[in-house]
Parts: structure tokens; C-alpha cells; sequence
């Protein structure tokens, strides 16, 4: 970590990733990422299965460890800005026949600015119910969550991350084997985001919705293919080096470099 | 009998004592159990209760007294050696914690069971009771523990519930949003290793984890939200544990520990049972009665059928004048129809039935939706005409008089199906 880049100072970008790598029982799943993300974008995350988009999710936010590099928020590591840094995990990462309701789950949003002991007040209750109303399931609030279809469990989630009310959205596949009527409620909500001034970055699958969904887009195949605006990643060539290209080399080799080092 | 009457009267003081350490440990065993079983940990309970065994043995050859402290200190141990054992296994071999922890359980066990046999002879009685526990014996000190620890875990649990549940839903979550998973996680888990330690003497080592799963589990089955589920559970403890002294007072040769066990084991099937959502009895009567509609609506079309070609010209479904013989059904469902009055014998011949009201209205009903849907089928969703039969066969049972309405609107109010026939 280079001493210019000091801790405190207000970053101008919402998320850096510096030469992260990042390996699982020694084989490489990430290799020597580098990208600035700005703020007020709306980014797609595309990459084969594989390709590692989950991990860096996952990484960037301290779930896993980097085994070199860093990764800031706003200049600051995840966990020192809580509050700026939502995630929203793919759907299995819970179980559903939890004894909670629709209510539950998003006033949960409110309790990382509350803290442990501060009860949520009717203003956190207010809000919880305007993120449900904005995803469409706030008839919904007093179903247990296991009542819920998929696509409606979420948009749970997806209102839970609202009422947060962060500068920066991480999200894993929010659009898997979702229906459609959850999809277009989903990116509505995800460009009003983009519009109030937050950062999204979103796991994606569909090549065929992407360019149109995202205004970034960041292209990932164990090492990062391209990052930018969706007009100059988009091309042909691009799609090819992520999706085409085995890439056995690179993961030979750095599997190798890997299993030296440690 | 007497026995019974001294029981509910209180008059001996160790009946007194042996209750109340009853409803303490039903209290805090149910309220932490709760959360043992939320969390799909319920074997952590079986595991720590039997792990801690040889730190609770090694804390009481250590002062030579059932000094609790020195108990609990050797019970945190063992049970922090044996997570770190099982996390080692699970994280180091291909071996899942199942097994991990069935190694470590039945190991920590052995070596409990060992260090009680090297206690002097004199000793051997008091440790004796850390594996089959004596609810009878509890004396002033063991409750003033019970006591303690109960509202330990009634504070905790009221100030850190949020962060509680958080926990357990969504651990990640909530140590993303900054919240102190891990400390609520240690906190949670040195709370269930001193309800242990403190149940152990009243009901033993190998009996106390039924008492952490079996009324957080039939709470489980009757509730949705999580705080009722952890009242419940403390509820259902407390009865398992008053109803389970009672009757070992009053059966005088049965031990409390077991019997409470056995107590809490009945609640649960009770729960099993008769859930109005999830029992097993509860959903058999659903589908018997649901059955039981079916049939007595097909047979009511039956009839109405019957009656219906007997007249084809007429424009309103209007047959209660009109007798149908007993053959038109199967044999027995005359009676069943008979029962509900639906129908009712005809005046002029004494083989003849005739629908009543409220028979031809639920006929009616009946043939109604079925010919309604077929109509929305054909219509509609383009069905050939002959097809659309057998799934009318099927949605005439569970539309609803509402939806019928709504059905008839969109489709104009009609008056014929796509046969031809009368919409009644």
C-alpha cells in the first residue's frame, strides 16, 4: 500500500480495487484486479461462470480474504464505513423458513444505524415501509418470508438494501431466475438509485439485457478484462476475451506462482 | 391421590424447590433453545452439553467442591477446546461437521465419564449426579444458580434481541452493517454452556439438551415471528418441567429429569399433531374434509344433471319439485346427503328423492363454475371444446362464489356453456 493514499482522505472514487488477488485452497480466483469505480454509475459485472464476479464482491467487502492487493470504499477499507456500504447477497445465502416476517427482514436495514440497543423508531418503520412500497411488496409486510416466491424475496432484499440508505450497493445476481415483472421493478429501481446519486454495482448473467441495463460495465475472467463506459467495452473483441478464451495459461501459471509464494 | 394433593398444594419445601428449579430451567433451557434451533445448531446443544462434561469434573476435583464458578470456568473450556477441535476437523479434512462433532461429543464424554471414576469413592455420589441429574435434590444454592443464570439470559436476550436476530438470520448482513456479530455469537454460546452447567445437576448432562431442542422446536412448528417463538418455547419449558415433577412426585419411583424429557417430548408431538399449519393430523382432516367436499359436490352435479335432461327446454334451474330415484348415486351417499340436507325423500313414492333449497343451491353452485370455467377456457384461453371438461372437472371445487362473479363479468354474464347447456 503506497503511503500517498491516506486513509481519511475523501476518495473521489466510490470503490478502488488495487492489484486484488484472491485464491481459494491455492488455486487463484482472482488475478491482480485493478479498476477505479466513480460515483453515480450503474454498473454490470459480466464474466462467465466461474469468472470470479461473486468472489469480488465478496472481497471488496471483507467476507473473504485478499491474499495481495486492497480494496477501498470512498478511501476507507469496507468496514470502517458500515453505514456507506450496502450488499445485497444472492437469495440462497439465507433460509427462507426463517420465523420472520416481510417487516422484519427490511426494518433490519435501520439496525446498523441504530446500533445494538437504540429500538427503531416510527421514522425507521416509515422508511422501511416507503423501501417496501418502492419494490412493489409493501401488501406484503406482514407475510412470514417463506410465503414469499422468489422474485419476491428479492425485492425483500432489495428493500431491506434501501432502507439502508448507503452511497454504495454491491449485489450479487439480484436478476436470477427472477419473473419479469420483478426484473423491470428491479432496474426501474436501480436507475432511480443511479439518479438520487448511488453507486450500483451489479452482478450480472444476461448479455443480452447488460447493454442496455448498465451504463458501466466491468468484464471479468479470473484477471479483469475491461472496465468503462458500456459504449467503448462493448465490442466484440472484448466479449471474446472474457467468454471465448480458456484462459489456461494464465490460470496455470498464476496457480503456480501461487502454490511458490505461500 | 394424596400425593397429587400435596403436590399442588406446595406444603413440602422440597416439592417447592424442586418446581421452581423446574420452571427456571425450562425458562432459560426453552428461551436459548429458541435460538439453538433458528440457527440449525440443535446439535450444538447435544454437543456442548456432553463436551463440557470433563471440564465440569475437572472444576470440581480442582476446589474438591460443586463450587459453580470453578464448574463453569472448566465447563467454558472444554466446550471452547471442543468447538476449536470440531472447527479443526470440519476446516482441515473432507469431514462435515456432523461428523466432527459426533467424534468430539462422544470423546469429551468418555473422558468425563473417566474422570468421575477417578474421584475418590466418597465424591463419586455428588459427581454421579452430573450425568442423570436429581431435580428432587435441588437444594437453596443450585437454585439461587438457576436463578442467576436465567436472568442473565432474560437481560441479554431483552437488551441485544435485534442483534440477536440479525444474528441469526443473516449473520453476514449484520457484520457488514457494523453490528457485533461475533460477540453476539460468543455471547449466545457462553449463555447455553452456563444454562448447561446449571441444568446438569437437575437433570443431568445427557437429558439437558432435550431440554434446549424439544420446546424450541414445537414453538417452531405453531408460530411465524421470533419473538413469540422464543416466549413459547420458554412456555412450553416451564410446563414440560412443572408437569414432569409432578409426576415423578406423585409416580414417586420415576426420576424428574426423564420424566421432564418425556413431558416436553409430549408437548412436541401435541405440536406435530395439531399445528394449524404444519401438523400431521391437522393436514390429514384438511385433505379428508376437502375430499369429503369434492365428493359430495360431484354427487350433487349428478343429480342435477339428471334433472336437467329431463327438461331441456327449460330456462331456469329450478328442480326442487321435481324427484330423482335412488339409483342416479352410488350406493351410501344418499345417507351423507341426506346428513347435510341436501336432499330429502319425495312424498309420492317411497324410492324417490328430491333436492331440498339448499341442495339445489349448492348444485347449482357446482355447475355453475364448472360450466363458467369451460366457457373461460374455450373462450379464452383457446381450448378446443372437448378438452375443456376435465379441468373444469377440478376448478369448479375450488373457485370461490367471488371469483365465479368476477369470471361471469368478464366473460358478459352468459347464459349458455360451450356444450350448449344452461349456466345455472
Amino acid at each position: 500500500m503506497s503511503a500517498a493514499v491516506t486513509p481519511t482522505a475523501s476518495s473521489p472514487w466510490a470503490l478502488e480495487c488495487h492489484d486484488l488477488t484472491v485464491t481459494y485452497d491455492r488455486k487463484p480466483v482472482l488475478y491482480g484486479i485493478d479498476c477505479c469505480i466513480p460515483t453515480g454509475v450503474l454498473v454490470g459485472v459480466l464474466g462467465p461462470n466461474g469468472a470470479g464476479k461473486s468472489t469480488l464482491l465478496k472481497a471488496a467487502l471483507g467476507l473473504i480474504p485478499a491474499s495481495g492487493g486492497y480494496v477501498e470504499m470512498f478511501g476507507q477499507p469496507a468496514r470502517k464505513v458500515p453505514q456507506r456500504v450496502g450488499y445485497v447477497p444472492q437469495r440462497e445465502s439465507v433460509d427462507w423458513d426463517f420465523p420472520v416476517t416481510v417487516m422484519d427482514v427490511v426494518l433490519m436495514g435501520r439496525y446498523g444505524r441504530l446500533g445494538l440497543f437504540k429500538r427503531p423508531a416510527e421514522a425507521d418503520r416509515e422508511i422501511a415501509r416507503r423501501s417496501l412500497d418502492k419494490v412493489q411488496m409493501l401488501s406484503y409486510a406482514d407475510r412470514q418470508i417463506g410465503q414469499l416466491s422468489g422474485g419476491q424475496q428479492q425485492r425483500v432484499f432489495l428493500a431491506r438494501a434501501l432502507t439502508q440508505d448507503c452511497d454504495l450497493y454491491l449485489m450479487d445476481e439480484p436478476f436470477a431466475a427472477v419473473d419479469a415483472a420483478t426484473e423491470r421493478a428491479v432496474i426501474s429501481l436501480l436507475r432511480e438509485m443511479r439518479a438520487a446519486g448511488k453507486t450500483v454495482l451489479v452482478v450480472h448473467h444476461d448479455l443480452i439485457t447488460a447493454p442496455n441495463y448498465f451504463d458501466h460495465l466491468l468484464l471479468l475472467n479470473l484477471r479483469l478484462i475491461a472496465f468503462g463506459p458500456t459504449a467503448e467495452v462493448w465490442t466484440p473483441e472484448r466479449l471474446q476475451q472474457t467468454y471465448g478464451g480458456q484462459m489456461t495459461l494464465l490460470s496455470e501459471l498464476a496457480q503456480q506462482r501461487v502454490a511458490s509464494a505461500s | 391421590m394424596e400425593n397429587v394433593v400435596r403436590f399442588l398444594t406446595l406444603e413440602d419445601a422440597f416439592v417447592r424447590a424442586s418446581v421452581l428449579g423446574a420452571i427456571l430451567l425450562g425458562m432459560n433451557c426453552g428461551v436459548l433453545g429458541a435460538f439453538l434451533v433458528v440457527r440449525r445448531m440443535s446439535l450444538v446443544g447435544d454437543t456442548l452439553s456432553h463436551a463440557v462434561l470433563p471440564g465440569v469434573v475437572g472444576g470440581y476435583l480442582w476446589n474438591q467442591a460443586k463450587d459453580p464458578v470453578a464448574m463453569l470456568a472448566g465447563a467454558v473450556v472444554a466446550g471452547v477446546l471442543g468447538t476449536l477441535l470440531i472447527n479443526a476437523i470440519s476446516s482441515t479434512t473432507k469431514l462435515k461437521t456432523d461428523a466432527a462433532q459426533g467424534i468430539i461429543l462422544t470423546v469429551f464424554f468418555a473422558l468425563g465419564v473417566c474422570l468421575i471414576s477417578l474421584l475418590p469413592p466418597g465424591n463419586k455420589g455428588g459427581v454421579d449426579r452430573f450425568l442423570f441429574g436429581q431435580l428432587a435434590a435441588v437444594n437453596a444454592r443450585d437454585l439461587a444458580w438457576l436463578l442467576k443464570a436465567t436472568l442473565l439470559t432474560a437481560v441479554t436476550i431483552g437488551l441485544g434481541y435485534r442483534g440477536l436476530l440479525v444474528l441469526s438470520f443473516d449473520p453476514v448482513f449484520g457484520r457488514l452493517a457494523g453490528l457485533p456479530m461475533r460477540w453476539l455469537h460468543y455471547g449466545l454460546m457462553l449463555l447455553t454452556t452456563l444454562a448447561i452447567v446449571v441444568a446438569m445437576e437437575s437433570v443431568g448432562v445427557v437429558l439437558v439438551s432435550a431440554l434446549l431442542v424439544i420446546p424450541a422446536a414445537a414453538a417452531s412448528l405453531l408460530t411465524h415471528r421470533l419473538h413469540w417463538l422464543i416466549l413459547l418455547a420458554a412456555a412450553f419449558g416451564v410446563l414440560a418441567g412443572v408437569a414432569g415433577t409432578f409426576f415423578s412426585f406423585v409416580g414417586e419411583r420415576l426420576a424428574a429429569g426423564p420424566m421432564v424429557v418425556i413431558c416436553a417430548a409430549a408437548i412436541f408431538a401435541l405440536a406435530f399433531c395439531f399445528s394449524p399449519q404444519q401438523g400431521v393430523l391437522t393436514s390429514w382432516w384438511q385433505r379428508f374434509k376437502w375430499q369429503q367436499r369434492v365428493t359430495v359436490e360431484n354427487e350433487l352435479k349428478l343429480i342435477y344433471r339428471r334433472l336437467e335432461d329431463r327438461h331441456p327446454e327449460v330456462k331456469v334451474a329450478d328442480f326442487v319439485e321435481e324427484s330423482f330415484p335412488a339409483a342416479v348415486l352410488p350406493p351410501g351417499s344418499l345417507r351423507r346427503l341426506q346428513r347435510q340436507e341436501y336432499v330429502q325423500a319425495a312424498p309420492e313414492a317411497p324410492d324417490l328423492w328430491r333436492l331440498t333449497q339448499s341442495g339445489q343451491q349448492a348444485a347449482c353452485r357446482v355447475v355453475r363454475h364448472h360450466r363458467l370455467w369451460e366457457l373461460y377456457l374455450a373462450r379464452r384461453a383457446s381450448y378446443a371444446v372437448d378438452h375443456v371438461h376435465d379441468d373444469a372437472e377440478k376448478i369448479e371445487h375450488l373457485m370461490s362464489s367471488e371469483q365465479a362473479q368476477r369470471l361471469a363479468e368478464q366473460l358478459g354474464h352468459p347464459t349458455m356453456d360451450p356444450h350448449g347447456r344452461l349456466i345455472p
